[in-house]
């Protein structure tokens, strides 16, 4: 395993290179004895050069996009273009202050005004906050805004919010945040809502609902407009989560079939880089009756230009961001939106959702899928055949294919299918990189029939073997412990 | 189509597999009312070289903070960045990867992240920190909540001397939960002390510090600790700017039970104020309390050192409506610049970019304050690298005049009541003669 940073430290040694302090005035003067640190805090010493093969190395341990193929359900890796880099590395964005006079950064405030403009039109919504900074901030947001609207509205007495089995670990507690009950709901037969379970559900007392929409399944929710009719009659609102958007883009705008609320995941949907788990962005959008409560400022244009409206203050939640969210990475997908346009985004959708069928139609007489009929941008196998056969099970499938360059599915989600391998491929895979992947998923199958010990074994060519993670439950251990 | 590999005659090959004769099959899902007939209306698609040109137009106007000499700060602070930082982030090794789930293809991710947390509990003297939240705000948000877990106390006292925009997203994130926000005044630019002592009670659940403070001014930490533990189940959350604690001292010193910040500073271009992070550190005995990501060591199979995410039971993907916090995608790639810059500085230029940041400011301060109809608004307190001035006509004024000339002057504080101040930051960036630049103009402004 390679040395930590400070294992290669060495005193005196120097990265940085700063001007000379032309202003001289004793530290001891302007700083009281008091307040001062008594030893330096134990950071490296260590070269620009040292820095650089440390943190290379580092990087030669990790997948990444442009390696292989990372088909995680539900997180939509797709190819991030790297024009979004360079546009992004840009000064007059990288290097505004968020305070500085709006007259000097109409640019970039045209990118957030276009890009509102931009998501409003995909979700078929009146109006959309940039604010939020990732999918699950989008979704406190969102509940927040429902609580807004029901307590403008007299509804004190609502307190629970219904989501289903199939749902994202966040949107349940994402309801608990905002202080709402949570109750959920049973998928039926064919992987959607089960309705006759959802009217007891819903009574006067009901908030809202989550949907993800296609589901976790991969599959659309071919009830949305009932299911819409039903909240509807108790003055309660819908909420999509968009985390699947991916699969809809041209196809459906979720503004326009009954949703009252959606939140995007530009990190996933719209291209702009995970960066190992953020900066992500998650703008909100909303159906009109809504646009009151939505954080401040929007983006707004008068003839003067643009400029941070701060106009609807007196009835919006407030804020979630100390400034105006994640201006880089709302930057990536302004630019991936306009290179792509109405046609591109359709054509996305569309491959994303051919990538996915492919796959499992090449899987299907392998592994377990429990829903076999066409999916969207994703589907759900799962491991059963092999368990049931050789023992082997959805964690020693995930490993070996490691081994064989691949990143693994999404796995043991859905929660309500065991031993579940999630699998989006992305439109922006190819068929051959579609077949190697296919190909490798089959072999596995194979080897799970004449050699599961090698399943239980993988991975075996990976920087490190299977890591203990009870281990390190068990034995915590969240600090190096620098040692001198 | 941009991005898009396959071919139509693979496309017809892959329908054909899969047992179609056209994509439509593929959607009978969805009812064809709710489809979109037709195209969205948007912008017709542009060419790399046509979005380059676009944004280039768009921005043409565009003035940022190095083209002019800028002393705006308020949260958001231009200190130097190495090149060897975007070198590093910018691999794609490490800006296309996902949340390090599958930790043999992962580590990479994995060690960075234990060695931020190490440097982050190294500046706070903690023992856990987290892989971060999204901003300080926020991170003060869940500190609270983490709190009202461990003692069940929910009343927080909150200084007026805290960042107004931190206070709002504090407000959103506790107010569902019948969490009771108090102020504790201020006096002079300082937490008030006999005011805080007077709140101080057994129903006190947690007491939040920010030093320095909103105002850049250095809060007495040692003393609030002490008022803090009058009753010892209250929990002490300070949120100390990261820069500032090479030569501050840690407020594990001083008795923080929970060290958060913002810690854009770390390497950080400003970005318009986004993307930030914010770092959440605490005692080992809290750690199942805490929010977010945690990476821990551990080893592989064949007994060699391995890290892996950790204590994963408190978290949204397992817990669900009883996880600690809703937070799943945090702000990973901004700690790695953060881990990178504070590898390439270390423990000598840490420290010298805190000094030069806070003696350049304090020339400045005692520059300004000796122009005739300038003051200090706090002249009593010590400060860091930032300070509010009083000036003789609308802040607004002075930064609309001073605007032509390539300066920034500062942020305007008529956004948060007195429009005769403005703050001013200053980092080690600042030469004497930009600070001198600044003095001359203002002289000018009074003499008009």
């Amino acid at each position: 395993m390679s040395k930590t940073i400070f294992e290669l430290s060495t005193k005196g040694r120097k990265g940085y290179t700063l001007p000379a302090n032309d202003v001289d005035i004793p530290l001891d003067e302007i700083i009281p004895a008091q307040y001062k640190r008594e030893s330096k805090a134990r950071l490296p010493e260590v070269s620009e050069l040292d820095v650089m093969r440390h943190f290379i190395t580092l990087s030669h341990k990790n997948h990444f996009i442009e390696k292989g193929l990372y088909p995680l359900g539900s997180c939509t890796m797709k190819y991030n273009p790297k024009i979004h880099e360079v546009i992004a590395r840009y000064s007059c964005f990288a290097n505004a202050h968020p305070y500085q006079p709006e007259e000097t950064m109409q640019g970039a405030l045209s990118v957030m005004w276009e890009l509102q403009k931009d998501l409003s039109e995909i979700s078929g919504m009146a109006q959309v906050t940039l604010q939020p900074v990732a999918g699950a901030q989008g979704e406190f947001t969102g509940i927040k805004i429902i609580e807004a609207y029901h307590k403008a509205k007299g509804n004190t007495h609502k307190d629970t919010i219904i989501v289903p089995d199939s749902a994202h670990g966040t949107n349940p507690a994402t309801c608990s945040l905002v202080g709402y009950k949570v109750k959920e709901l049973k998928s039926d037969a064919n992987g959607r809502c089960d309705i006759e379970h959802l009217k007891t559900l819903v009574d006067e007392n009901t908030a809202g609902f989550m949907l993800t929409n296609p589901s976790t399944l991969g599959l659309f929710e071919t009830q949305v407009e009932e299911i819409s009719r039903i909240f509807h009659d108790v003055d309660a609102l819908i909420y999509m989560d968009g985390a699947n958007l991916n699969a809809l883009l041209g196809i459906v705008q979720p503004g326009k079939t009954g949703f009252d609320v959606i939140h995007f995941n530009l990190h996933k949907t719209f291209s702009t880089p995970h960066g190992g788990g953020g900066p992500g962005a998650g703008p909100v959008g909303v159906v009109e009756k809504l646009v009151p409560y939505l954080p401040v400022p929007i983006v707004s244009k008068n003839d003067s230009g643009y400029y941070l409206d701060y106009g609807h203050e007196d009835t919006s939640i407030g804020k979630v961001h100390t400034f105006y969210g994640n201006f880089a990475v709302l930057l990536r997908a302004y630019v991936y939106i306009k290179m792509l346009g109405a046609k591109g985004l359709r054509r996305a959708s569309e491959n994303a959702i051919i990538n996915a069928n492919y796959l499992m139609a090449r899987l299907k007489d392998y592994y377990h899928i429990k829903h076999p009929e066409y999916c969207m941008h994703e589907f759900v196998a799962d491991s059963s055949w092999q368990k049931k056969a050789n023992g082997v099970n959805t964690l020693d499938i995930a490993k070996r294919l490691l081994d064989k360059g691949f990143h693994a599915p999404t796995v043991y989600f859905p929660l309500i299918i065991p031993e579940a391998m999630m699998i989006e491929p992305t439109e922006t895979e190819s068929l051959d990189s579609l077949n190697a992947f296919a190909d490798a998923m089959i072999e596995i199958a194979q080897e799970s029939k004449e050699n599961p010990e090698l399943l239980h074994e993988a991975p075996l060519t990976t920087p490190v073997r299977r890591v203990d993670d009870v281990l390190a439950v068990k034995k915590l251990d969240p600090i190096f412990p620098i040692k001198n | 189509m941009p991005y898009i590999s396959n071919t139509p005659e693979e496309r017809r090959a892959m329908l054909e597999k899969i047992g179609v004769t056209d994509f439509d099959q593929l959607i009978t899902a969805i009812p064809p009312q709710m489809r979109l007939e037709g195209l969205l209306d948007m912008d017709e698609p542009l060419s790399e070289l046509e979005i380059t040109r676009r944004i280039q137009k768009q921005t043409c106007g565009d003035v940022c903070t190095q083209a002019v000499n800028s002393f705006l700060g308020a949260g958001v602070y231009d200190h130097f960045i190495p090149a060897a930082v975007d070198a590093i982030i910018s691999r794609p090794e490490f800006h296309t990867a996902y949340t390090p789930y599958q930790a043999e293809v992962s580590q990479g991710t994995l060690q960075f992240i234990y060695e931020y947390q190490t440097m982050i509990c190294e500046l706070t003297g903690m023992e856990i920190a987290n892989a971060s939240m999204y901003d300080a705000a926020s991170a003060i948000a869940e500190a609270i909540l983490m709190a009202v877990r461990k003692n069940r106390l929910t009343k927080a006292i909150l200084p007026a001397t805290l960042h107004p925009e931190y206070l709002r997203v504090i407000r959103i994130y506790t107010e569902g939960l019948g969490i009771e926000l108090l102020t504790a005044p201020a006096k002079d630019g300082l937490i008030d002390l006999d005011a805080l002592e007077a709140m101080m009670d057994d129903t006190v659940g947690s007491v939040v510090l920010q030093t320095p403070n909103f105002w850049g001014n250095i809060e007495d930490g040692e003393a609030i600790g002490r008022l803090v533990r009058k009753n010892e189940k209250a929990l002490y959350i300070v949120c100390a700017s990261p820069i500032s604690l090479a030569i501050l001292k840690a407020p594990a010193a001083y008795g923080a039970d929970i060290v958060v910040g913002e810690g854009q500073a770390l390497g950080n271009n400003m970005n318009v104020g986004g993307p930030l992070f914010g770092f959440f550190a605490t005692k080992l005995e809290m750690a199942r309390q805490m929010p977010g990501r945690i990476v821990g060591g551990t080893l592989d199979k064949e007994g060699r050192r391995a890290y892996a995410l950790t204590l994963q039971a408190r978290e949204q993907h397992i817990r669900r409506a009883k996880a600690t916090s809703n937070i799943c995608s945090n702000q990973s790639l901004c700690t790695l610049a953060a881990c990178v810059y504070m590898s390439l500085m270390g423990r000598e230029g840490m420290v010298e970019v805190a000094t030069q940041s806070a003696q350049k400011a304090h020339y400045l301060a005692r520059e300004i304050a000796s122009i005739k109809g300038f003051s200090l608004a706090y002249p009593d307190a010590p400060f860091f690298n930032e300070f509010v001035i009083n000036t003789p006509i609308p802040a607004a004024e002075i930064i609309s005049r001073l605007l032509p000339q390539g300066i920034y002057a500062g942020v305007d504080m008529a956004r948060w009541g007195n429009d005769h101040q403005l703050m001013l930051a200053v980092t080690e960036k600042k030469s004497k003669a930009d600070l001198d630049a600044l003095v001359k103009a203002l002289q000018e402004v009074r003499d008009v």
